[in-house]
Order: C-alpha cells, then structure tokens, then sequence
C-alpha cells in the first residue's frame, strides 16, 4: 500500500517540478498573448478598454503613415541587416578556415560585439556617424575636406546606419554559426573532389556552400526575429528619428501605446509583429523537433 | 613548383594568403574600430574632442570623465552618476540568473529523464517563449505587475526576466541532459533513488559546464535588457543601460562625449569581462541558443 502511494508520488513529482515554470509560461506568454490580441479588437486609448470595436485598429494601423514607414524601414532594415551579416560571416569564416595563423586572436575580436548592450553599441556609433565630432571630422582633419557622411541626420539614410551598426554587432555571430559548420563538414569529402581537380571556387560553390545549408537555415531565422525585435538599437542609435524617419514596429507600438495613447493601436501592432516572427519560427521549430524524433 | 601531396584543403599560393590575411585584418580593424573610439575618447577633455580628431590618442590624459560618469553625472533627478543603477542591475541581474537557471535545470531533467504524455508540447510551448516578440506582453504585465504590488521594483523585473529567460535555460538543460545515459538513471531507479536523489546525486555533478553556459547567457541578456528597463522600472530601480541611454540622450546642456564613452564602457564591462574571461562558454550558449533541437 505506501509502496503504491510511493510510486504515484513518484509519478507525480515530476510533473509538480515542471509545473510552476509552466505555469508561469501558460500565463505570462499565452495568457498575455490573448490579452492583447484582445485589446487589440477594443476601443482602448491610455487604460485598457473592454469594448469590441471590431477590425477598426486594424483598419486605422495601416492608414497610418507611420506604421508604412515603420514596415518599409523594417523591409530594408531586415533585408539588409540579414544579407548582409550572411555575407561577411561566411566570407570571414572561409576565411577563418584556411588555416590562419593567429585564428585564435580574430575570432574573439570578430565576435566581442555581440557580448554587449545595443545601447551600448548604439552609443559609440551615434557619436562616431555624427558629423560634428566622429568620422566626416576625422576626414576633413584628415585632409580629405569634401567628404561629407551625415547619414545619421539625413531622413532618407538614416536607417542605413540602424544597419551599419547592426550588422557589426551581429556578424561575428553568424560567422561563429558558418565556421562551426564548416568544422563539421569532413575533411576526406573535399581531399576527394580536390583529386578530381576541382578548383577552390568550385570546390566552395558546389559542395562545401550547400552542406552549409543547417546554418544558413539557423542564421537566417535568428537574425530575422532579431530584426523584427529592433529596438534598443533604434532608440539609442537615433531614437526614431530624425523625424520619425527611423520609426520601426517596435518603437511604433511602444509609443503608441506608452505616449500617444492609442493603446488598441499599439495592442494591434504588437499583434502583426507576432504574427511575423511566428511564421517564421514556428515551420522552424517545428522541422528542428520533428526531425529530433525521428 | 611541384604538382602533388598537397592535402591542404584550399591550395594557394603567397599572394592569396597575403589577401586573406588582408581582409582578416581590415575586419579586425572594423570591429575594434568602436571600442578603440569609446576607450580613447573617454579619456580626454572635451575639448579636444569638439576641436581634435576623433581617432587620435590623447594629447591630454584624463580620468576625470570616468569619475564624473561614475558618481557625477546628473541622470535622476540626483547628480548621482551611473553608479546607483550599476547596483540596480547586479541586484535585479543575480537573482534573475540564479532563479532561471534553477528552473531550468529542474524542466530540462524532467523533460529529459521523467518524459510524460504530452511532454514535447510542453516543450515547444516553452521554446515558443524564447522568440516572442515583447511587445505583445508589455501591456498585460504592466497591469500584473501592478496588481501584485512589485511595479516599479526590482523585483518586478526580477520576475519579468525569470519568466521571458524560462524558455532557453530550459532549452540548454534539456539538449545537455537528453545526451545524458537514461540506464544510469533506471539503474538508481531501481536502487530505489528518488527523483531528487538522482538529480542531485547523477545528474548534477556532471552539469558544471552547461551550467556556465546558462548563467553566461542569462547573465549577458539580463544585464543588457533595455525594454523592460524602460517599461517597469522606476527611478529607484533603473537598471545600466536605461541610465546610460537617459545619460547619453538627455537634451539639456553640453554634450559630454568623454562621459558617455566613458559610461558606455562601464555599461559594457560586466559582459565584457564574462566574455573575456569564459569566452569559449560564450560561443556555446550563442550556438545553444541558435541551434535548436
């Protein structure tokens, strides 16, 4: 008799460990999630309001011109930031991988930024992109008194420089994702194609890129939700501004909902946000645990 | 000169590792570019700033924006410097690591060695956590935090980050455990070891490096969160970076360039020593984090 009640204990307490963490996710993720997808059908200004209004956030959201310019900055800031980062890190992590001497030095280099605050990121490139004091200055002191580079103040370039300083923080991470599936990839495979004569380019283009192609998958989702989450950057690099030229989602909903208040605008935007991370992530998880089963 | 017994992956000769070693460099260059700006520009006047040249070493050395950004610099209503809301975020970032990590632990055994019905649900709603966009819970927990009495403290955000950092301290445990043998643990089983036992007695002792890697990424997010700051904190309870970006964009009087860079640093050295020092802990957690599964 205990012994039975020792073992339903014992089938119990597992579930009962898991529980609060669960619990907590159930209700501060889901349940949150549902609240504000709620909100976002209600007439809620500065207090959350309960009455259904409807599509009407909705409708107003994408009337909104700063909620285009919010996605148009988005589409190039993502597109970009994603392209771009791919780029140098594979290329640096190629690179990395001819047997470099000093292999030991770079890589740590290449990759510091990512261990630090975007406001901090965000900080030391406000200063060195501005006109007055960083690098136009510095050429101009330089002797080279014609080059101009006041992106940072100009409305139509401004968010070139949300990518300039993203993309240093985050490529030495995609380049940590390439080399560590360029490590993986065996070493008898390509002695093989080099015998048959295969140039170097070939050689990378052919077999070694496409076996690449696990990382590409993982660099390309986690720098897109990246991308979607912008927003210390944002607000450190140039707040928004000038303007609200750098205006992306997430500050879109923050001061929508915080400043403005137009809450059920702000709950609505928050609600596309979500709805673009999870087409992206969940077909992702879902192919990475399904895959794990078999 | 010779044609073979080459078994170099990428043959090439003296020019093309010139231009590899090139490229390597430049880049190298590029991502110093910034932290060699803040660490010289936070120790000069500011007037060899506004008048000289941003990337030359100091003509005239000084620490006092250090000390001014430290313990100075008007950010609250005080002028206080950084060094309150330093503390601030050691004292919101200590529990929040040690709690989630602790939880973490617990969910990836049991996800891993006490599987029930339904387990991979669980699972993937978890992992699910980790991606979400904040935005979408800024509203309702801003109200929960108000209901349960912690808006505005340390507190809050301590409970704010132990939930939204749930998801990939148990996304570590779990991967790091599934390796772990399960006859060992069936073996105990039978020797009549209890859940805790077990996970005391088996699994513990072999956890210290994904418990490294947890604490590093935990640590790392924690301490560099702005959103949360900004949302719950109060002037009592604002962590670094909400005061460093209050610092550095604040429009009233001179902009002190030396102090921002000098705060910037301070901001950035907690991370940046736990990189430094564990670096290779560091990279795993980012690899964790990246490669699900």
């Amino acid at each position: 008799m205990s012994n039975r009640l020792r073992d339903a204990a014992q089938d119990l307490l597992p579930k009962l460990v898991l529980s609060p963490s669960f619990v907590l996710i159930l209700i501060f993720v889901y349940g949150f999630i549902v609240f504000t997808g709620y909100l976002s059908f209600t007439d809620s200004r500065m207090l959350p309001s309960f009455d259904l209004v409807g599509f009407a956030n909705y409708f107003k959201l994408f009337s909104l011109r700063h909620w285009s310019t919010a996605l148009s900055n988005l589409a190039i800031f993502g597109i970009l930031y994603i392209v771009i980062c791919t780029v140098i890190g594979l290329g640096l992590a190629i690179l990395l991988d001819q047997k470099i001497r000093g292999e030991g030095v770079l890589r740590p280099i290449f990759l510091y930024p990512m261990a630090l605050s975007f406001i901090v990121t965000g900080t030391a490139w406000k200063w060195f992109l501005d006109p007055g004091i960083g690098l136009e200055n510095v050429m101009h002191l330089w002797g080279w008194e014609s080059f101009e580079f006041r992106w940072i103040k100009d409305r139509d370039m401004a968010i070139y420089t949300i990518v300039i300083a993203a993309v240093w923080q985050s490529s030495g991470f995609v380049m940590a994702m390439f080399l560590a599936g360029l490590r993986g990839i065996d070493n008898e495979i390509l002695k093989a194609a080099q015998i048959d004569g295969a140039s170097a380019w070939k050689l990378y283009r052919r077999i070694v890129i496409p076996m690449l192609r696990p990382a590409f998958l993982s660099a390309f989702v986690v720098l897109a939700h990246l991308a979607i989450k912008a927003y210390d950057l944002v607000i450190a690099l140039t707040n928004g501004g000038p303007g609200r030229a750098t205006e992306v989602p997430a500050t879109f909903m923050y001061s929508y909902t915080f400043t403005r208040n137009q809450m059920g605008v702000g709950a609505s935007s928050a609600v596309i946000m979500l709805i673009m991370i999870a087409s992206i992530i969940i077909p992702y998880l879902y192919s990475e645990l399904r895959e794990k089963r078999t | 000169m010779s044609g073979g017994g080459n078994d170099v992956a990428l043959r090439s000769g003296a020019v093309a590792r010139a231009v590899i070693y090139a490229v390597l460099i430049v880049f190298a260059v590029y991502y110093l570019l910034p932290l060699f700006v803040m660490l010289v520009n936070s120790v000069k006047p500011l007037e060899e700033i506004r008048s000289g040249n941003m990337l030359a070493l100091p003509e005239v050395f000084t620490f006092a924006p250090w000390v001014q950004a430290w313990s100075k610099a008007q950010i609250g209503v005080e002028p206080t410097g950084l060094s309150p809301y330093f503390v601030n975020s050691l004292v919101m970032v200590i529990p929040a690591v040690a709690l989630s990590t602790f939880l973490g632990a617990l969910n990836g055994y049991v996800l891993t060695k006490w599987q029930f019905r339904g387990h991979r649900i669980v699972f993937g709603l978890m992992l699910f956590s980790c991606f979400i966009p904040f935005q979408i819970v800024l509203i309702p927990m801003a109200r929960i935090l108000g209901m349960l009495g912690i808006a505005g403290t340390t507190w809050g955000l301590v409970l704010v980050h132990v939930v939204y950092g749930l998801g990939f301290t148990t996304l570590f445990f779990r991967n790091y455990y599934d390796a772990f043998p399960s006859e060992l643990i069936r073996a105990a089983t039978i020797d009549g070891a209890g859940f805790f036992r077990i996970f005391r007695r088996i699994l513990l002792p072999s956890s210290g490096p994904i418990i490294v890697v947890t604490v590093i990424w935990q640590f790392t997010n924690v301490w560099n969160d702005f959103l949360f700051g900004a949302s719950f904190a109060d002037f009592d309870s604002q962590p670094m970076t909400v005061a460093l970006n209050n610092l550095v964009s604040s429009s009233t009087g001179v902009k002190e360039y030396n102090v921002h860079f000098a705060g910037a640093i301070l901001a950035a050295l907690p991370t940046l020593v736990v990189y430094v020092v564990s670096g290779r802990y560091f990279v795993r957690g980012l690899m964790a984090g990246a490669v699900k599964g």
